[in-house]
């Protein structure tokens, strides 16, 4: 298992335990945490699933895909540490991941 | 009435309209107790998955499902799988259950969904005759498509050809047999439907377009064939029917509940009783963009009255509406659809369908309706942009790639 915390556009955070394989989405939804809507379940259709990659953990979460970046494009108040979290699989390396979570997903 | 967080709510339907409702509702703060009743053996999971990764063998059980189960049991919601609701008592709001119970609520929230229509034919009840609306079904047809199995897709709509391309991808022979002259007939423009069929082809799926399937030959109570009104049998392991869906709307008729096209509902999910609530695939709901009513089958509909459910049962406003959308995986293709052609005076292709990237957009003067993305992320998501906020866009700009999305608008 690895710990993922999230945070809130206000500042409300929680940490989960989310295994290894799933998504950062999947680990956000199967735990009911407000705020990741994740309309098409991980199909990288939606974008609604947007968060920001702590600075600490940019490099390990890996790249963009060109997919993810052309979506990500139209998301709102996306900045350069935005990700899709349905595209960041966790792996045991992810362990302590932060991730923050804009005011809205529309 | 509405804002009582420790109200009595009964949850009609565990799929992704019933399932989300109920988490959604814990998340705005709701105390009091939820049932959520499902006819299916498993908590709410995503369907969209069974013609696309499950089939395919890329996701399992888990990963379909929406929650753990522990989920519901940590949350307080009592799901209980297995069972029906039978009969609605709206005068005594009184759910009636298949297994005896009986649910007094506060609020109702009917969540049935949808099933896969029959075709009233001779051999409908065969063995691998088959349909693709729950797991169980995904199952049966998971074992029944492999290599050098023969599928025959009775019915050329999105399921159909998902079905077709997963099948292809596990190494079954696959023949697509559509009653109309083209493909997705009913929910794609011409171009789609041309840009599909020579995918499948290039996948060497087979297609008889035109074709009216008058029944199914067995041997041993097992599926053989399929007959054609032109007199051929097309020989097959199994087959798939995908024509289409019909509203789970019994329960809401029998009560006295408008269900014309589905249960009718208004901007917060809420029929005229204002103890009962429908949403998702059932609900035939108000669309402002289009200025009419209409039922959709789509992941995104079941969210957004979800979450137009729960807020009216929590008392918070009710959430801005969304721009409809849906999508599609096929192969490497990512169909992105946004809106409904609606009202459309014209249709407007941007990008060349030979390269595999294109986007047809459906203009009402100079306002899109609608845009059908093909491998095309920026159309899709400006246009659904450009449909939300109702802006007026430059024909020539948008029909010329050289002119980026976000420089469209007038």
């Amino acid at each position: 298992m690895a710990k993922v915390t999230y945070i809130q556009f206000d500042g409300a955070s929680q940490v989960v335990d989310v295994k290894p394989g799933l998504s950062v989405m999947e680990g956000a939804v199967k735990n009911n945490i407000p705020g990741i809507d994740a309309d098409c379940g991980g199909a990288c259709a939606c974008a609604t699933c947007h968060v920001y990659v702590d600075e600490a953990w940019a490099a390990r979460t890996g790249e963009r895909s060109a997919m993810e970046e052309s979506m990500l494009d139209f998301a709102s108040d996306v900045a350069p540490n935005s990700r899709l979290s349905c595209q960041i699989k966790v792996t045991d390396e992810l362990d302590g991941l932060v991730v923050r979570l804009p005011e809205s997903q529309h | 009435m509405s804002g009582d967080l420790n109200s009595r709510v009964v949850i009609v339907g565990a799929g992704h309209a019933g399932g989300s409702a109920a988490a959604l509702l814990r998340q705005f703060g709701h105390t009091g107790p939820i049932v959520l009743v499902g006819d299916e053996p498993i908590p709410p999971y995503q369907r969209p998955p069974l013609s696309k990764a499950w089939l395919k063998g890329q996701a399992d059980a888990d990963s379909l499902a929406l929650k753990p189960l522990e989920f519901y049991r940590d949350q307080r919601i009592d799901f209980r799988p297995g069972v029906k609701a039978v009969k609605l008592e709206r005068s005594a709001r009184r759910v009636l259950l298949s297994d005896g119970a009986a649910l007094d609520y506060d609020f109702l929230i009917l969540a049935t969904g949808a099933r896969a229509i029959a075709l009233p034919i001779p051999g409908a009840d065969l063995q691998g005759v088959l349909f693709l609306r729950t797991a169980a079904d995904a199952e049966a047809l998971k074992a029944a498509v492999g290599p050098g199995k023969r599928l025959a897709v009775v019915g050329g709509g999105y399921i159909g050809l998902e079905v077709a391309a997963s099948g292809r991808g596990l190494g079954a022979e696959v023949v697509v047999l559509e009653r109309e002259e083209r493909l997705l007939a009913r929910v794609a423009c011409e171009a789609l439907s041309t840009f599909f069929r020579g995918q499948h082809e290039k996948h060497g799926v087979r297609f008889e377009l035109g074709c009216t399937v008058v029944g199914f030959e067995g041997e041993g109570g097992r599926i053989v064939g399929v007959r054609l009104a032109d007199g051929r049998t097309l020989p097959c392991d199994a087959a798939v029917v995908g024509v289409g869906a019909h509203p789970n709307d019994e329960l809401a008729s029998d009560s006295g509940l408008d269900t014309a096209r589905g249960v009718v509902v208004d901007l917060e999910a809420r029929t005229a009783d204002p103890h009962v609530f429908a949403i998702g695939d059932v609900a035939h709901r108000p669309m402002p963009l289009y200025n009419r009513m209409f039922r959709m089958e789509s992941v995104p509909n079941a969210l957004e009255q979800a979450k137009q459910a729960a807020c009216a049962i929590t008392g918070r406003p009710a959430p801005a509406g969304e721009v409809p959308w849906q999508w599609s995986d096929q192969y490497d293709i990512k169909l992105q659809i946004a809106g409904y052609a609606f009202d459309v005076d014209e249709v407007l292709v941007r990008g060349d369908p030979a390269s595999g990237k294109f986007a047809v957009f459906h203009l009402n003067g100079d306002r899109v309706q609608s845009v059908e993305a093909i491998n095309s992320p920026p159309e899709f998501m400006m246009g659904r942009q450009l449909i939300g906020n109702r802006a007026a866009v430059d024909k020539k700009k948008l029909a010329d790639v050289a002119v980026a999305m976000k420089e469209v608008a007038v």
